[in-house]
């Protein structure tokens, strides 16, 4: 069995409420629960040796999480996504299993869809307007970091952006830098609450759609 | 989902607790489902998930064809601002449907301080507080658990109060209840038939009158109702469901790993304790049950953790049996098997050493008391010479951490008594100073006291509780007189005991108070993020009633008790019995080696031993 395999998966419905350290500790289980031995770390506290690529948001859908992990011993692996998704909580389906190739580096890009709900207004005027402000030439927002507050411009790590009107809501359709700088795609919300409220949706949701090599092919 | 509560979701603390869809849930479909019910636990996901009577009644009840039970907690109270606000009512995990829409709404109380919690749920769910303003008979709302023991101060609030184990008696009601419905029958018509299944209490069938001093002058039935109302049991614990594809929460709650029972009952007998009365006769489960349930649970878990759960697990006979059945199947595969509830005795010690190979944490006892003197008036059958022995091994072996469990404030407490609590931590330390097998890491002993609370249907159920002020010099005297370093002494207060002992002996009247604690503001008052004494004293002002005459009054032998109405199986001339025994610091034989008498025996129509 090669070292390092990986798995994509999605985390839709109830389950995008489930913690990053709730995933990991669901997968650890739902692993002996299919059959599928996970190699664990020595020592006197050992942990499955797993790691997720781009930890998740709470309240973050996305049908594209990948997770790298690795097995005591051979297994099958074309069995193992369907085996998997059998015994994972409602939300959670794994769709393909193979050997890792590319390191986590170089995900690059990541593709985020926003459902923006404007309550009492209309779509098509707020789709143009957000189409606009997302065009500046720079939009600098104030967010916490581990060390503490930092001003970070969103416009080089937006790739392209479009803004799609329902009724009452706008679909946000967006390929963002998912990592060196991460743009969190709750940024995306907050630069309108800093930089144009008028333009805030009264509730927003984000699902990531896909993964990205630097040159824009996908990532596996 | 909702799409009010998408929107709520992302501002409070952990959602993950409030949207259900966990592995094993159980989803039926609603087309061929004729009765909802909603089991709802009064106390947050990470406490109530952790209760094994709910897992327990959880699968027994959706075994029951046409019957779909789904889970509903408290909200912390972010969670319950938000819902409020959002006018979003009390939802069960599963469905997501409001709690309002379901049949029947049944509550587990195994604790007096989850009472406003209670009223807090129903509220949340639109649904009326007391059984009189809800002239219908769906929603039936009606409670079990340990604490419906003494079902008076919550009485006005619920239909009917099942008291005892609930595998084989929430079954029967529901059936009656289910044909009730489809007949049409009225409320009053199904309460009246419904006290007719033995362990079933209806309050609205029971009238109580007061003497001029506030105490109980009777607590009369009608419409057919029993005089008293025998607790329910299971006989035999090998013939009965016990779920081994319980739900994995996907979030950690308190508990979090796979439970195992052992037995019921305990054959001890100590005189403070509740469990130790109320869950009599003893009944084991053979090893061969236990170490396939064990297995089966961690097979369609995979949890890494399991934990043999009983009063007292070291005495149950084949003990060494299901540790080594069960380390089979455990080692292999790296998961930890524990054991809660161990005596400070050999035999423990041994096991531990058995299942403890990798970590040695802490270890805790629960001497109860510092003197062997108070030991023996509360039957707390521990020697000094075996719990230091017990250290000592324990030290031997590279623990080096112990804590002490002391209640202060049991019958015939002396300030000698007191004194007695810190001499033993002193021997403790001396212990470790002689026989550690590794002084460098130091030693750490921990010393905790809380305030005894007497409880009904145990011997000291007549008792008065210290007053909060005397337990505070109690406190003091001990603070004073524990100066050793590597001891560190934790007291609980007393606020919340005093209130948990007026709630556990209250009777009827006791429900103006907690109404009127939840009216105030009052939800999760077993958590001293909310708890608030000042609350409950105004309340109980409000109510015109004084706590101190539920908490801190002795009782007359020959007193009407509000939870006399309940039969748990002990008679009262036992434990009166067993009082006077304390009073003498006489100690009585564990059921094991010669049978007390208590009654509880009269439980099992085809008799037997009281034996682990």
């Amino acid at each position: 069995m090669p070292e390092k395999l990986r798995m994509r998966f999605s985390k839709t419905g109830r389950a995008i409420w489930l913690s990053h350290l709730d995933l990991m500790r669901t997968m650890q289980r739902a692993f002996l629960r299919a059959g599928y031995p996970l190699k664990y770390s020595e020592g006197f506290n050992p942990h499955a040796q797993i790691s997720i690529l781009l930890p998740l948001s709470v309240g973050c859908a996305s049908e594209c999480e990948l997770m790298d992990f690795q097995l005591t011993e051979d297994a099958d692996l074309a069995a193992l996504p369907a085996r998997l998704s059998a015994v994972l909580p409602e939300g959670i389906v794994v769709h393909e299993a193979y050997e890792a190739g590319t390191k986590a580096k170089y995900l690059k890009w990541l593709r985020v869809t926003g459902r923006y709900e404007y309550d009492a207004r209309d779509g098509a005027a707020m789709a143009a307007r957000l189409a606009e402000f997302y065009a500046r030439p720079a939009i600098v927002i104030t967010r916490k970091t581990k060390r503490g507050e930092g001003e970070m411009d969103l416009v080089p790590a937006i790739r392209a952006l479009r803004a799609e009107a329902g009724e009452r809501r706008v679909t946000v359709d967006a390929v963002i830098s998912a990592q060196e700088p991460t743009l969190n795609p709750d940024h995306l919300v907050a630069a309108l609450r800093q930089r144009a409220p008028d333009l805030a949706p009264d509730f927003a949701a984000f699902t990531r759609r896909e993964v990205y090599l630097e040159n824009g092919e996908v990532f596996r | 989902m909702d799409r009010r509560l998408e929107r709520i979701l992302p501002r409070v603390q952990k959602p993950a607790r409030y949207v259900g869809g966990e592995y094993n849930q159980i989803i039926k479909d609603k087309a061929e489902v004729n009765l909802r019910m909603a089991f709802c636990f009064p106390d947050i996901y990470e406490i109530g998930m952790s209760n094994i009577g709910m897992r327990i009644l959880y699968h027994t009840i959706n075994r029951m064809p046409g019957v779909w039970c789904e889970r509903v907690f408290a909200p912390w109270g972010d969670m319950d601002a938000e819902l409020r606000a959002a006018g979003i009512p009390l939802y069960a995990l599963e469905s997501g449907d409001p709690v309002s829409e379901f049949d029947a709404l049944g509550f587990s109380i195994g604790y007096e301080m989850a009472y406003p919690a209670v009223l807090n749920m129903l509220d949340l769910a639109g649904i009326p507080l007391r059984s009189a303003d809800r002239p219908e008979l769906v929603p039936l709302v009606f409670a079990g658990g340990t604490s419906c023991c003494n079902p008076e101060p919550m009485a006005p609030f619920f239909d009917l109060m099942v008291v005892g184990e609930g595998e084989e008696v929430d079954c029967e009601l529901l059936e009656l209840f289910r044909a009730a419905r489809d007949a049409g029958w009225e409320k009053a018509r199904f309460l009246r038939a419904a006290a007719r299944i033995p362990g079933v209490y209806v309050p609205s069938l029971y009238t109580p009158e007061y003497h001029e001093d506030g105490t109980l002058r009777a607590l009369t039935p009608r419409g057919g109702a029993p005089a008293r109302v025998t607790k329910r049991i299971i006989e035999d614990l090998d013939a009965c469901e016990y779920p081994t594809a319980p739900i994995v929460p996907s979030t950690e709650i308190v508990h979090d790993r796979v439970n195992v029972e052992l037995f019921r009952g305990c054959i001890r007998g100590c005189r403070f304790c509740q469990a130790g009365y109320v869950y009599r006769p003893v009944r084991p489960r053979k090893p061969e049950t236990i170490i396939r349930q064990g297995v089966e649970s961690l097979q369609n878990t995979g949890y890494q953790e399991a934990t043999l759960l009983s009063l007292s697990s070291s005495d149950y006979r084949p003990l060494a049996q299901v540790c080594d059945g069960l380390l089979d199947y455990c080692e292999p595969r790296s998961i930890s098997l524990s054991l809660p509830s161990l005596r400070a005795d050999n035999f423990s010690m041994e096991i531990m050493s058995r299942l403890q190979k990798v970590r040695k944490g802490g270890l805790t006892f629960a001497p109860e008391a510092g003197t062997q003197r108070l030991r023996d008036a509360i039957n707390k059958n521990v020697r000094e010479e075996d719990l230091l022995h017990s250290c000592r091994v324990a030290f031997e072996g590279g623990w080096n951490g112990v804590k002490l469990y002391f209640m202060l404030g049991l019958p015939t407490e002396t300030d000698e008594d007191v004194l007695g609590i810190a001499e033993l931590a002193n021997r403790v330390l001396h212990t470790w100073r002689e026989y550690a097998s590794n002084k460098k890491r130091g030693v750490r002993i921990t010393v905790s006291t809380s305030c005894f609370v007497p409880k009904p249907h145990s011997p000291f159920q007549w008792e008065a509780q210290v007053t909060m002020e005397e337990y505070q010099r109690r406190v003091q005297l001990l603070r004073d007189n524990m100066k050793a370093k590597n001891v560190t002494y934790n007291w609980h207060d007393p606020d919340t005991s005093f209130i948990e002992a007026a709630l556990s002996r209250g009777d009827r009247r006791v429900a103006d108070v907690i109404e009127t604690v939840f009216r105030t503001g009052g939800a999760l008052e077993a958590w001293s993020d909310y708890f608030s004494f000042e609350r409950w004293m105004n309340a109980f002002a409000a109510s015109g009633l004084d706590p101190a005459f539920y908490a801190c009054r002795e009782r007359g032998k020959d007193e009407a008790l509000p939870w006399d109405v309940i039969d748990m199986g002990v008679t009262r001339a036992h434990l009166w019995h067993e009082r006077e025994q304390a009073y003498r610091a006489e100690l009585s034989p564990d059921c094991r080696r010669q049978c007390t008498g208590c009654g509880a025996l009269a439980l099992l129509p085809k008799g037997g031993r009281c034996d682990a």
